[in-house]
């Protein structure tokens, strides 16, 4: 059975529970109590979890794998068999790979603003938004030259990919970091497609579409 | 004087600036900073082991109950801070889910606590369900001795009530303000027929529009940890977030035209009435 070291708050946690949600995977949620306990910078977290005392961690039997990203990419390799998620093409895993580090960007900026407004955490301000600010341009003017030729999703697809799902949580929670979107239409329009697929979960911050 | 409010709530009312654990490891020298009503404050704990809270150079008083600080003004009359005997009961355990900053003013996140109708539409699946929408009629009054607000025999179905739940449940309420910035619900105890678990709302005002909402559970539970206890609570004040700082004007009017309310809304018409009556200004829509 997958263990999931979880987050209901975290938009790096719901990424992966929205990949295995869309794999149809059953898994274990192990809730981690980040706020207000910081049991993710517990001794025992550090030592046997992630000595990085970061969420999400995966754990697929003695398998333990570190950083959303990275299981992003072991979720859709183990058990997406018909590679819709992370497709076996080098020009596609090359372009993926560029939104993975852009979601990392995303995580720096968006989630630890995000964090200091809802959880008191410190942060530099004018660095996250500076960077939260050219993270979202380049998603948008991608996804706006991809919508106008017919492959709408990040890395270029027909259909998403663990990019989109990688760049989303903290692009659509970018309110809760006093990020306005009202600058990035293309990358609004591609929130809305991603919470009206087949199957979507929301998380707090998210709506569901149905709402 | 630090606090320049004319608000007479806000000057003897105690306020929380969070949970006691905050000053772990805090000193003079490295002190807890935080804010309430537009002031900076630091605290920490003395030799004593005793609270210390400062504004602007001047020592505030200071409470240590229920796992919380609560701060008073020092200008003005001091209430009695309210009881909460049920966090002294034993067999209960007491849950910190900690402090989540809201873009808001307070009254408005009080409001929404007490409003049992978006239940189906907001916390769908957990604390409600379409099309069982209907808020059954009960009953509000303001308790003459206290001053507080009570709304009894509330009840709504529940698909998940809580975060041990398998089943639906028709969920028995019961509200209570204790203060313009403070209020509890009392809930059906899954597990302990005809116990009620407590969940404290205590609500920081930074300033007029912005707050944290801190959320104390004090619950007959033995089932479930800690973590998944606050992972649940953090789910259900998560999803209401975006809601409240989606609402305009930030500022709750209160003088407005008189608004036609509906029978489910009666706890927020006594609410907003008892504000009035109190003067609440901090907080408050100037219109």
């Amino acid at each position: 059975m997958i263990r999931l070291y979880d987050y209901e708050l975290s938009g790096n946690c719901y990424k992966l529970r929205l990949l295995l949600h869309w794999l149809g995977l059953q898994y274990q949620r192990i809730a981690v109590n980040f706020h207000p306990g910081r049991e993710h910078r517990s001794p025992a977290f550090l030592r046997d979890i992630n000595p990085l005392g970061q969420l999400p961690v995966l754990a697929d039997g003695d398998f333990l794998l570190r950083d959303a990203q990275a299981c992003l990419v072991y979720l859709a390799s183990q058990y997406d068999r018909a590679g819709h998620w992370y497709p076996d093409d080098a020009a596609t895993r090359g372009r993926i790979t560029t939104w993975l580090a852009t979601a990392d960007d995303l995580t720096r900026s968006i989630a630890a603003a995000r964090q200091h407004y809802s959880f008191g955490m410190a942060a530099d301000i004018a660095r996250c938004e500076a960077l939260a600010r050219a993270s979202l341009r380049l998603l948008d003017d991608a996804l706006a030259e991809n919508q106008a030729s017919g492959r709408p999703w990040l890395a270029g697809t027909h259909e998403p990919s663990i990019a989109d799902i990688a760049c989303f949580p903290y692009a659509a929670l970018a309110g809760e970091a006093r990020i306005d979107l009202r600058p990035y239409p293309a990358l609004q329009a591609w929130i809305r497609a991603m919470r009206h697929r087949d199957g979507f979960i929301a998380m707090p911050g998210i709506l569901d579409p149905a709402l | 004087m630090p606090f320049d409010t004319l608000d007479p709530n806000v000057r003897s009312d105690w306020l929380t600036i969070g949970s006691a654990s905050l000053l772990d490891g805090c000193t003079a020298d490295r002190p807890m900073a935080t804010r309430l009503l537009g002031n900076h404050l630091q605290a920490w704990r003395d030799a004593a082991a005793l609270p210390v809270v400062i504004a602007d150079g001047q020592s505030l008083p200071v409470l240590e109950r229920y796992g919380y600080l609560w701060v008073h003004t020092g200008d003005g009359p001091q209430r009695t801070l309210f009881e909460l005997p049920e966090y002294d009961e034993s067999g209960r355990r007491i849950v910190d889910c900690g402090g989540i900053g809201v873009a808001t003013s307070g009254l408005r996140v009080v409001e929404n606590f007490l409003d049992m109708g978006h239940f189906p539409y907001i916390h769908t699946g957990t604390l409600g369900k379409v099309p069982q929408t209907e808020v059954a009629p009960y009953r509000v009054h303001v308790d003459a001795a206290t001053q507080e607000i009570w709304a009894l025999d509330c009840h709504f179905f529940q698909p998940r009530a809580s975060a041990c739940a398998a089943d639906g449940i028709d969920a028995q309420y019961r509200y209570r303000v204790m203060q313009p910035f403070t209020a509890a619900l009392y809930k059906s105890s899954p597990d302990h027929a005809g116990a009620l678990d407590v969940i404290g709302l205590f609500v920081q005002p930074l300033d007029d529009e912005h707050v944290i909402a801190h959320v104390l559970l004090v619950y007959f539970e033995d089932r479930l940890g800690d973590a998944d206890m606050i992972a649940f609570q953090q789910m259900i004040f998560g999803q209401d977030k975006p809601i409240l700082e989606n609402q305009r004007p930030r500022r709750l009017p209160l003088h407005g035209p008189l608004e036609a309310h509906m029978r489910c809304d009666l706890t927020s018409a006594t609410y907003r009435r008892w504000l009035r009556q109190r003067g609440m200004a901090f907080g408050v829509h100037p219109d």
